[in-house]
């Protein structure tokens, strides 16, 4: 009984600490959440996203398709769907390269889920949408251009 | 911020097809208030993720490029009708949801 009540003593310690801290500004909730990747995100051109991501090199390849409007009218809601036909595809990022920060989104695939993601992206001026996807182990790459009558990114 | 979130599930052959639609503005802490002249502070979504029958499928990181009311489709095989599907947001301000949908 009392090794149990001292574990549970001990837990809400533990919780309580970090609670404490986060109130504090010590922690800030970005930085407790360790899986958001803060360098690659902020980075201002795609090659430093990229490394942040830890991809380098990507080869071009023609089984990656993406799918969004040649020109859209409104760069602030963008519909894009990157499909990889690459075996073992387990990761697929989307770049919008000249965007203040150029990745948008990475996406980690496991478990059945299939090369294929969907979303809509701000873009903030006529530029490449670049689809990076990594599967095993390797990274590949494919652009798309898309022309951009107003912008994504003012206010 | 608890607002509601829309999640539909459908097999087609042996893929289940899964589309979530999240209301949130997606601020990037570079646009302006055009009231007061003060940007706006960035508030968006950075970690979404979803998982079948309690196993992972999508783990997806957002930056500040994803449209205001994100919309993610994504595909994967293998689950079968009646599955769970249950899919969990984050922000930068920690704010939380999450929305289930049985597989039809």
């Amino acid at each position: 009984m009392n090794a149990l009540r001292r574990n549970v003593l001990k837990g809400a310690a533990g919780a309580g600490t970090v609670a404490i801290a986060v109130a504090a500004g010590l922690l800030k909730p970005t930085q407790a959440m360790a899986a958001w990747n803060k360098a690659a995100f902020e980075a201002k051109n795609v090659g430093d996203a990229m490394k942040g991501l830890g991809v380098a090199g990507p080869a071009d390849s023609k089984e990656i398709a993406i799918k969004m409007p040649d020109i859209a009218e409104n760069g602030s809601v963008v519909p894009v769907e990157v499909t990889s036909s690459i075996a073992g595809t387990t990761g697929i990022a989307i770049f919008a390269e000249k965007n203040g920060t150029p990745l948008v989104g990475s996406y980690t695939l496991s478990g059945g889920a299939q090369g294929y993601i969907a979303t809509r992206i701000k873009v903030a001026q006529t530029s490449f949408i670049r689809a990076v996807v990594n599967a095993g182990g390797k990274s590949y790459t494919a652009a798309k251009e898309v022309k951009v009558t107003v912008g994504g990114c003012g206010g | 911020m608890a607002e509601p979130m829309r999640i539909r599930a459908t097999m087609a052959g042996d893929v289940a097809d899964v589309k979530v639609l999240r209301n949130h503005p997606m601020e990037t802490g570079l646009r302006k208030d055009a009231k007061t002249g003060q940007l706006v502070p960035a508030h968006f979504i950075q970690d979404v993720t979803a998982t079948i029958n309690g196993a992972a499928v999508l783990n997806a990181d957002f930056g500040t490029g994803i449209s205001k009311n994100p919309y993610l489709g994504f595909k994967v095989k293998g689950p079968k009708k009646g599955d769970k599907v249950v899919v969990n947001w984050v922000d930068n301000k920690g704010d939380k949801n999450s929305a289930e949908a049985v597989i039809g």
